[in-house]
C-alpha cells in the first residue's frame, strides 16, 4: 500500500511526437492513492494521447512512468491492467451478448474438468455487484441493462482486474443526472478503498463534485495541477482556454449596427438529451460567435440547425418564411452550409481532387441529371480557389496532401459555391498552423460585409472576439447567455462559460 | 426471457407442429425407424453444421465446408483402395489434412485481415480442386470394416435402427453443446462475435480462437466426410456439394444470429432434423418433386431471417433501469 503522499502512478516528462506533431512535450502528471485526479484540457490538448501512454495502448517517446515509484514499460493495455492499471472507457468496452456474470468473469473462469463452473461464477458476480451497490439478475445480457449499469459493470471488472488505478475516460458522457450520482458514489467508494482514479471528463461541475486534483493540459503543455479547493470555476476554465484577461481588449469591437435585415430564424429549436431548445436569429451580414467548452452542446447545436439530427422541437424560419429542415439536403435547399467540426471525418474527400471537393455540394443540390460540364468545373473551382487563395499545385491533386488551413478553405469554398445565405462554421480554425488562423478569420470578416449570416463555433476565444458581432455561451446543453458590443471581451466570455458550474444540482 | 432463445423456441416449436401435420397425413412417419433414418440420413449435414454454428457466432463464415467433406470422402477412398491403408490410419490423416486446412485458413483470416467469406471461398475451390486432382471419379470402398461399420446399429423400440453414423452426429452435437456453453474457449468464441475489439481489450485471445474455430470447422467437415463415404461407401470429389449452403441455413434455422454473437448448437441440432422431416415428407408423399425441400427451406430461412430481426432489432434490447431503492 503506498501512502497518501506518494503517487501510485507518476508520469514525469512525458514527450509524444505525431510526424512533427508534438502531442505531450515534457507533460508531469501523477495521481495517489485514494484521491480523484481530473484530467482536464480541450480537443487536443494532449489528454487523450496521456491516458493511452499510461495504459500502455502507446509508447511514449520521451520520459518515464513510475509505478509505486518504480518505473515501468506497458506494452499494451492487458499488461497495464495486469500491473494495475484498469480503464474503463466511453464507449463501454464489454460483450452486450454475453451476461454480466460472464463479463465479470470472462477469460478467468474457474473451471473444473476443463468445464466452467457456472453456479460459482453467478454466485460471486452477484456478491460484487452487490458490493457496488446493484441488486440485478447477473444472468441477463449485459445489454439488456443501462449504459450506466454498463459502466459500473466495466469499472468492477477493471478494478477486479487491477486494482491499483482506474483511469474513466469521459464515463459520465451519456448518464442522465441519477446514473451519474450513483456513478461517483462508486467512484468516492474505490476512493475510499484507496485506488487511485484519474478522472476524464468535460463536465466541469462533475470535476468539482468528485475530484481532488485537477490538471490541466493545453496544447500538448502541462499547464498546472491545483487543489481543486483551492481554485475557482473562472480560473479552471481560464487555465483551459488559456486566456488572460490582461489581453482582454485586443480587437476592435465589431461594430453590431452594420448587420441588415434578419435571414434566419431558430425558434424554441431543441432535441432531448441532446440541446435545450433555444431561439437565435441571424442577420445578413452578421457573425455570431458560440463559445462553450466541449461537450457544452455548441456542435449538437450546429448539427440541428443543419438537419444533421433532427429536431424534437421548434421551427426554422428563413426570410420570414418555415421551412422543414429534416436532413442535410433540405438545409442546403434552404441556402444553409456547414463546415464540421471534424474535417477528416465529415468535411473532405480526401482521395477527390480539389476541384472535385469545391464542386461537390453544388452538383448534389443541382442533382445528377443536370452534371456540370468540366470547364463550368474548371471555372467555379478555379473562382473559389483564387477567392480564398487555396494554394495548391493545381486543382487536380487530392485533397489529402493540402495543409489543414487550405483544407478548411476548400470545405469554405464548397459551400461558397453554393452561393449560401447562412454558413455554419464550427472550430474553422482547429488543427491549423497559428499562420493561417489570422487567414480564416479574415475570410470570416469578409464573408460578413458580402451580407452572408455566419454562426463561427470556436474555443479561441480572441478569434471569436475578433470578428463576432454577438456572442452566444453554451453550458450544459442549454443556450445559457447571449453577449453584445462592449462584453464581447474574453473577460466575460469566461466568466460566463464557467458561471454556476460549481452546484451539482440540475439545472433547470 | 433471454431474448436470444425466442428464434430457438420458434425454431422448436414449428418443428414439433411441422412434425405433427405430417404425422397426421401419413402416421407411419410416427415410428423410430423413420427417427433413425432422419439421425443416419442427415448425419454428415449434422456434423458439419455443429462447426458451421461455432464459425457463425463467432462472426464469421465457411463456405470450404462441403469442398472439404468431398475431399475428404475422396482422399480417404484414395489412401483405403489404392495405398491400402487400414481404414482406421486412411481417418487419421484425413482428420489431420482437414484440420491443418482449417488452421492455415484461420490464420489466414487473422492475421491478413481478409474477411472469412474470402478466404473460405479460395478453400472451397482449393479443396474441390485437389479432390478432383487425386481422382475425377468415384471410387468405390470396399473394406471389411466398412461392412462392418455400415452393418452395426443399435435397435430402437419400435424397430428402427440407431446407426453408428447416427450415434457419431448425436456425440458431436452433445460435445459441441458442452464446448460451446461450459468452456473458455465457447466464452471466447461468443466474446469474438459480439465484439472482436472489446473481446482483445477484455484479454480473449483472438488470434488463436479464430484458428481454432476454423480448425474445428474444418476437422468437422473431415469427420463428416468420414461418415459420407460410410454412408455412401464411396469417395467422390463432387459429393457435399452446396453441403456449405445446407449448413449455413440449418444453423440460421436453429437460431443462431448470422451476424455472430448469438446461438446454439443444440438449435442448429433442430434446424437439421426440420429439413431432414421435409425430405422425408416428400419421399413419403411421392408425387412431389425434389426440389420442394429448397423450396420450402429457402421460405423457412427467410421467416427466420425476418424473425430474428424483429427479435433482436426493431424491439431493441429492453434497458433496465437502476432498481429503485
Amino acid at each position: 500500500m503506498t501512502d497518501a503522499a506518494h503517487p501510485v502512478l507518476e508520469a514525469r516528462g512525458i514527450v509524444k511526437i505525431f510526424g512533427q506533431h508534438r502531442a505531450l512535450d515534457g507533460v508531469n502528471f501523477a495521481v495517489r492513492a485514494g484521491e480523484v485526479h481530473a484530467l482536464l484540457g480541450e480537443n487536443g490538448a494532449g489528454k487523450s494521447t496521456l491516458i493511452k501512454i499510461l495504459t500502455g495502448a502507446y509508447q511514449p517517446d520521451g520520459g518515464d512512468i513510475l509505478l509505486e515509484g518504480a518505473p515501468v514499460r506497458f506494452t499494451d493495455p492487458l499488461n497495464a491492467q495486469g500491473s494495475g492499471i484498469g480503464t474503463v472507457y466511453q464507449e463501454v468496452n464489454l460483450l452486450p451478448n454475453r451476461s454480466v456474470a460472464e463479463n465479470l468473469f470472462l477469460g478467468r473462469q474457474p473451471t473444473r474438468f476443463g468445464l466452467v463452473q457456472r453456479k460459482s461464477i453467478v454466485t460471486q458476480a452477484a456478491a460484487l455487484m452487490a458490493t457496488y451497490g446493484l441488486d440485478i439478475d447477473v444472468r441477463a445480457e449485459l445489454g439488456s441493462y443501462s449504459v450506466a449499469v454498463q459502466q459500473i459493470v466495466a469499472i468492477a471488472r477493471a478494478v477486479e482486474l487491477s486494482g491499483k488505478v482506474l483511469v474513466l475516460d469521459e464515463p459520465t458522457a451519456s448518464l442522465d443526472r441519477n446514473e451519474v450520482d450513483k456513478l461517483f458514489d462508486v467512484v468516492r467508494s474505490l476512493k475510499a478503498r484507496g485506488l487511485g482514479i484519474i478522472f476524464i471528463t468535460h463536465f466541469l461541475d462533475q470535476v468539482f463534485a468528485v475530484s481532488d486534483r485537477v490538471t490541466i493540459l493545453r496544447n500538448g503543455q502541462l499547464i498546472g495541477t491545483r487543489d481543486l479547493s483551492t481554485v475557482t470555476a473562472t480560473e479552471v476554465v481560464r487555465m483551459m482556454l488559456g486566456k488572460d484577461l490582461a489581453y482582454a481588449h485586443a480587437a476592435p469591437p465589431v461594430d453590431e449596427a452594420a448587420k441588415g435585415p434578419v435571414k434566419v430564424t431558430f425558434t424554441g429549436l431543441g432535441r432531448a438529451g441532446r440541446v435545450a431548445p433555444f431561439t437565435l436569429s441571424l442577420h445578413a451580414g452578421e457573425v455570431v460567435g458560440v463559445a462553450g467548452l466541449l461537450g457544452s452542446g455548441r456542435t449538437e447545436m450546429a448539427r440541428l440547425m443543419f438537419g444533421v439530427d433532427t429536431a424534437d422541437e421548434g421551427e426554422t424560419i428563413v426570410d420570414g418564411r418555415p421551412v422543414r429542415v429534416r436532413n442535410p439536403a433540405q438545409a442546403v435547399a434552404a441556402g444553409f452550409g456547414f463546415c464540421p467540426e471534424d474535417r477528416k471525418l465529415d468535411g473532405i474527400f480526401g482521395e477527390l481532387s480539389v476541384r472535385e471537393n469545391i464542386i461537390i455540394a453544388l452538383q448534389a443540390k443541382l442533382g445528377w441529371f443536370r452534371a456540370l460540364h468540366r470547364d463550368e468545373q474548371d471555372e467555379i473551382a478555379g473562382r473559389y480557389a483564387d477567392d480564398l487563395d487555396i494554394r495548391a499545385a493545381n486543382h487536380d491533386m487530392p485533397v489529402k496532401l493540402l495543409s489543414g488551413g487550405n483544407q478548411q478553405k476548400v470545405i469554405l469554398a464548397r459551400w461558397l459555391a453554393n452561393d449560401p445565405t447562412f454558413l455554419i462554421l464550427d472550430e474553422p480554425t482547429r488543427g491549423i498552423d497559428v499562420g493561417a488562423h489570422a487567414e480564416i478569420v479574415r475570410t470570416i470578416n469578409r464573408l460578413r460585409e458580402e451580407g452572408l449570416a455566419l454562426l463561427v463555433i470556436s474555443s479561441e476565444l480572441d478569434e471569436v472576439v475578433a470578428y463576432s458581432n454577438r456572442v452566444v455561451v453554451m453550458r450544459d446543453r442549454k443556450m445559457v447567455a447571449e453577449l453584445h458590443g462592449a462584453d464581447i471581451t474574453p473577460a466575460v466570455i469566461v466568466a460566463a462559460i464557467a458561471d454556476n458550474t460549481l452546484t451539482t444540482e440540475p439545472v433547470t | 426471457m433471454n431474448r436470444a432463445l425466442r428464434p430457438l423456441l420458434a425454431t422448436t416449436v414449428i418443428f414439433l407442429l411441422a412434425y405433427l401435420a405430417a404425422v397426421l397425413q401419413y402416421p407411419s412417419m410416427l415410428s423410430t425407424r423413420v427417427l433413425g433414418n432422419f439421425l443416419t440420413d442427415n448425419a454428415f449435414l449434422g456434423i458439419a453444421a455443429v462447426g458451421m454454428t461455432f464459425v457463425i457466432i463467432s462472426g464469421g463464415i465457411d463456405l470450404s465446408v462441403g469442398a472439404v467433406i468431398g475431399f475428404s470422402t475422396v482422399l480417404i477412398a484414395t489412401l483405403i483402395m489404392w495405398s491400402g491403408l487400414h481404414p482406421a490410419l486412411a481417418f487419421a490423416i484425413t482428420l489431420a489434412v482437414s484440420a491443418g486446412f482449417g488452421a492455415l485458413m484461420g490464420a489466414a483470416i487473422h492475421y491478413l485481415k481478409v474477411p472469412s467469406f474470402i478466404v473460405t471461398l479460395a478453400g472451397m475451390f482449393l479443396a474441390r480442386g485437389g479432390a478432383s486432382v487425386l481422382s475425377p471419379d468415384s471410387i468405390g470402398i470396399k473394406h471389411e470394416v466398412y461392412t462392418a461399420i455400415s452393418r452395426a446399429y443399435i435397435l430402437l423400440p419400435g424397430g428402427g435402427r440407431l446407426t453408428v453414423i447416427g450415434m457419431v452426429m448425436l456425440a458431436v452435437f452433445a460435445l459441441g453443446i458442452l464446448l460451446a456453453h461450459r468452456t473458455r474457449f465457447g466464452s471466447y468464441v461468443y466474446a469474438l462475435g459480439g465484439n472482436e475489439t472489446s473481446a482483445a481489450l477484455m484479454g480473449v485471445p483472438v488470434a488463436r480462437t479464430t484458428i481454432l474455430v476454423y480448425t474445428l470447422s474444418s476437422t468437422l467437415a473431415g469427420i463428416a466426410g468420414i461418415v459420407f463415404s460410410l454412408y455412401t461407401s464411396a469417395g467422390y470429389s463432387l459429393s457435399a456439394l452446396g453441403v456449405e449452403l445446407d449448413a449455413i441455413a440449418a444453423v440460421v434455422i436453429g437460431g443462431t444470429l448470422l451476424t455472430g454473437g448469438y446461438g446454439f448448437v443444440a438449435g442448429t441440432f433442430i434446424g437439421v432434423m426440420l429439413q431432414g422431416l421435409v425430405q422425408t415428407y416428400i419421399v413419403f408423399d411421392g408425387t412431389l418433386s425434389s426440389w420442394w425441400t429448397k423450396i420450402v427451406i429457402g421460405g423457412l430461412l427467410f421467416m427466420f431471417i425476418l424473425l430474428q430481426r424483429l427479435v433482436f432489432s426493431a424491439s431493441g434490447p429492453r434497458k433496465k433501469a437502476f432498481r429503485k431503492s
